[in-house]
């Protein structure tokens, strides 16, 4: 029961105290749609350097063309090879990360004691903080050497490079959405799994899967996400070579990766600059694309 | 009174202090760049390949004249003319020469002339892994290695057997991201200023990197300047055309002209310098300056 | 007891297999975490030295230490924070606490997802063409610090979110019925009993923010600028400074004749930074789930 207020006390405040209240509240409000504003701004501000090149733009040779000469005289902007290099790049590195991601998940939520975990959950945590130039530096002191070494391959620093560090990047939001989804399937699904005399395997892939199919997609889109937009470790580790890729070892170079290689000597307002700042809205769009399906794949299962 | 205790110190303030209104008087009379850099200190951005240099003549000069402080930063050529642009830069270093279009902008900006000094040479060296047994090449082989169009894509083209530890026998050719300044100088020097390097060529961020990498691939070629040899590589001979002798890049034959690919590098003010500029610019052209460019691998101005 | 039957016993063998499977998998990238970063702390050991962390860099960044790049990130962590946690503490109190279930609620919702999921380079470019160069800037920490501060906002948002959640709402309905506002029942019984979730979410942000390389990489972090004397401003706000990230590419990429331990040991304190400041978060996650009194 709530207590009368009396009327010559309105909430025991003066004007001031009310006053201060609405700002405040007139505060959060602001604060709470900034995301909204961030977003758009981001957009437009990178659209902005890049637009007055849109005249020129020749869209089909942007996308499709692999003739990436920005430095000759007449120019070439064809990103075709860079868009194929994030794509390749992203696609085998969830090729790698989706299995393992989803079997960790799987472990976590169904086969570990709570003990066990709370370690593990910590342990994904941690993998998820260490920072990409550390996983760019470890791609090309360490894995390089070793890869060119164990699969016979003149150059280290390539796609498979890339995508294995990619895949210990993206792992940890793979498991912990994905983890996220398996929790949300009712208890009573896997007793009634267990009382039909399934096997762990059958109730792991004949139940649970299906059940927490809409999360389990969201967790690997937000994984793709997270690949497509990584810039340091693939600068990196890629090896950086604007070719369409032939083999798992060949080196490809990434829309990220050119923005931040070249960016810095590309004079503000000339015409590569305003082309990587069209790249950027290309990536903004493709991350925002992905990032919406997740979104609503999530909201999906939510509705259920 | 305390004087007396701390006279030491305040002799040393006092000698500090002499410098920096000298050059303070002499920096607004000379109406040096604008922004809010105190006289004092020389804002000296640009060319990364003369980074390390530009960092030891900091460092140097810092001993001679403790009232000047030298604050170097790399990032590019680009970067630091465009930085003189837009005034935020006093002194420029630059690995190539200043365009007719940056030139205009800086009219239009600020009223003043692009205003250069060469202060040495860059020898381009080509390096290869030290087990690789090619001692020479030609510049039209150089060419036919790195043009889009050229026919040498093998190791055995160029007659070399059996690199020990190689995979295989393609010729992995690295170059730099495709505006820094080295890539655009070796692209004209080998080339030319139409042609147009092979798109598969494996990009790297730095000249350091370059030769971190040929050092590990017995299969590349790479290119970088002179002073970034190890003792996992080694430098090629080059001719300027077949018949005529191969020739290392060293002091000698870069000022000889005899060494085909070297560079000069410039610093870059925007203007006439102010004293203290001007008075750094004379230090790198003296005997101590030009010492700490043969001690980093460049080539100094020869002796008059 | 049951007796064991064969289709029991292949039930158990069965069970342990699959634990196995998954398990190995889980083992798969657990393992190799650890094997990494025990290699580079064990390459990187012999060069952390004091004089590593106290002075600065020498000879292109091929000798002497790493101060300044500690001090820049410890600046561009500062600043970013000061900006990133209010905003994203007051954006978390509407979306929890005033946010009606709507159309528009959805909207932010999205756009805090997608906030997060933009690339670092993205907000890099960004950070350029608005901080750098429309509002005039320059490349300065300021400008970093603010790009930076955007990026993160989602992190917080998102914990501080989740932390205001977990206050029960008898909470809120006791302190409405005694006459309290909604701002006061926020102040005095939300905030208070939902710190530890959003110090969880600050401490991750400084986390993030101390990693990352690209967006300021193009907005105000040097590859080499030195500090010179002491005293509480190493750094002016509106020059730039260096960072540990940008230092260890910068050092591994184009520095010429470092020696390889170097390289390491910068990766090896970068990663102690984040790691340790992620314990801190986890630790004191643990510590406060415990206290927890509903």
């Amino acid at each position: 029961m709530s207590l009368p207020r009396s009327p010559e006390r309105p909430a025991g405040r003066g004007r001031l105290a009310v006053l201060f209240e609405q700002a405040i509240e007139l505060l959060i409000r602001l604060c709470g749609i900034s995301a909204i504003v961030f977003v758009f701004g981001i957009f437009f501000f990178v659209f902005r350097e890049g637009a007055p090149y849109l005249a020129q733009l020749d869209l089909g040779a942007f996308l499709f063309s692999s003739d990436w000469y920005p430095s000759n005289d007449p120019a070439h902007y064809g990103a075709g090879a860079l868009l194929l290099g994030t794509l390749s790049v992203t696609l085998l590195a969830m090729l790698m990360a989706v299995p393992f991601g989803l079997g960790a998940a799987v472990f976590v939520s169904e086969f570990s004691a709570p003990r066990t975990r709370e370690v593990l959950k910590i342990v994904i945590e941690l993998l998820a903080a260490v920072p990409s130039v550390v996983w760019g530096f470890i791609g090309m002191s360490v894995l390089g050497p070793l890869i060119k070494d164990v699969f016979q391959v003149p150059l280290g620093v390539n796609m498979f490079n890339a995508a294995l560090l990619l895949a210990l990047m993206s792992v940890p939001i793979i498991v912990s959405i994905g983890e996220d989804a398996l929790k949300a399937v009712p208890d009573s699904y896997r007793e009634a799994a267990l009382a039909l005399g399934a096997t762990r395997w059958q109730t792991v892939f004949r139940m649970l899967f299906p059940a927490a199919k809409n999360g389990l997609l969201a967790a690997v889109l937000l994984g793709v996400g997270r690949a497509i937009g990584e810039t340091m470790a693939v600068l990196m580790a890629t090896g950086h070579s604007a070719r369409i890729p032939t083999s798992l070892f060949d080196p490809v170079q990434t829309l990220t990766a050119t923005i931040a290689a070249e960016l810095g000597e590309a004079r503000q307002g000339s015409e590569h600059y305003q082309v990587l700042f069209l790249i950027g809205v290309l990536l903004f769009t493709l991350t925002f694309a992905v990032n919406l399906t997740a979104d609503l794949v999530v909201k999906g299962i939510r509705r259920k | 009174m305390n004087v007396s205790i701390r006279s030491k110190n305040l002799r040393g303030a006092v000698l500090g202090l002499v410098p920096v209104l000298l050059a303070t008087g002499c920096g607004n009379s000379g109406g040096g760049p604008s922004g809010d850099s105190s006289a004092d200190t020389i804002a000296n951005i640009g060319s990364d390949t003369m980074l390390q240099l530009a960092m030891a003549w900091s460092e140097a000069f810092k001993l001679a004249e403790p009232g000047v402080n030298v604050e170097v930063n790399g990032g590019g050529s680009g970067v630091g003319i465009a930085g003189l642009i837009n005034g935020s830069v006093d002194l420029a270093n630059s690995s190539r020469a200043f365009e007719e279009k940056e030139a205009a902008d800086l009219r239009a900006k600020q009223g003043k002339e692009p205003l250069g000094v060469t202060v040495g040479f860059d020898a381009l060296s080509i390096y290869v892994h030290k087990d690789n047994p090619l001692q020479e090449l030609t510049l039209e082989q150089l060419a036919g290695i790195y043009s889009r169009d050229g026919a040498i894509r093998t190791w055995s083209d160029l007659g070399v057997k059996a690199i020990p530890g190689a995979q295989g026998d393609e010729i992995i050719a690295i170059s730099r991201q495709n505006n820094s300044g080295t890539h655009h100088y070796f692209k004209e020097a080998v080339v030319g200023k139409k042609g147009v390097l092979r798109p598969d060529c494996v990009n790297q961020n730095g000249s350091a990197d370059v030769v971190n990498l040929v050092a590990t691939t017995p299969n590349a070629i790479g290119y970088s300047g002179m002073g970034y040899r190890t003792d996992a590589v080694r430098i090629l001979k080059v001719a300027k055309r077949a018949g005529e002798a191969a020739i290392l890049p060293s002091i000698a034959s870069t000022l000889d002209k005899s060494y085909p690919i070297a560079r000069p590098m410039f610093v870059y003010t925007a203007g006439e310098p102010a004293a203290h500029i001007k008075k750094y610019i004379d230090w790198i052209l003296s005997e101590p300056g030009q010492s700490l460019l043969a001690e980093n691998g460049y080539v100094p101005l020869p002796k008059q | 007891m049951f007796t064991e039957t064969l289709t029991g016993r292949k039930k158990q063998r069965h069970e342990r297999v699959a634990r196995m499977f998954f398990g190995l998998m889980t083992a798969a990238m657990v393992i190799p975490l650890l094997l990494i970063v025990g290699f580079v702390v064990f390459k990187g050991a012999p060069a952390m030295t004091w004089e590593f962390f106290s002075t600065n860099p020498r000879r292109g960044g091929t000798a002497g230490g790493i101060w300044p790049a500690l001090v820049g990130t410890l600046y561009l962590i500062l600043v970013s924070l000061c900006i990133s946690a209010p905003i994203g503490v007051l954006a978390a109190v509407y979306l929890n606490e005033y946010a009606k279930e709507n159309w528009f609620t959805r909207i932010v919702n999205l756009a805090v997802v997608n906030l997060a999921g933009v690339p670092s380079i993205v907000h890099g470019l960004f950070g350029l063409g608005a901080f750098v160069y429309a509002l005039h800037f320059g490349k300065s920490i300021l400008a970093a610090a603010l790009t930076l501060a955007i990026m993160t906002l989602p992190v917080i948002i998102a914990s501080t979110k989740e932390a205001l959640a977990s206050v029960p709402r008898s909470f809120r309905e006791a302190c409405w019925n005694v006459g309290a506002s909604r701002w006061q029942t926020i102040w005095r019984i939300v905030l208070p009993n939902s710190i530890s979730g959003i110090l969880t979410g600050v401490i991750l942000q400084v986390s993030r923010t101390a990693g990352e390389t690209a967006p300021v990489m193009l907005t105000g972090v040097a590859t080499f600028k030195a500090i010179e004397g002491g005293g509480l401003f190493l750094y002016d706000l509106r020059e730039q400074c260096m960072a540990l990230s940008m230092h260890l590419f910068y050092v591994r990429t184009q520095a010429s004749g470092a020696p390889e331990e170097l390289s390491y040991a910068i990766a090896a304190t970068l990663l102690g930074v984040v790691l340790l400041v992620n314990t801190t978060a986890i630790c004191f996650r643990v510590f406060l789930r415990a206290r927890k009194k509903w």
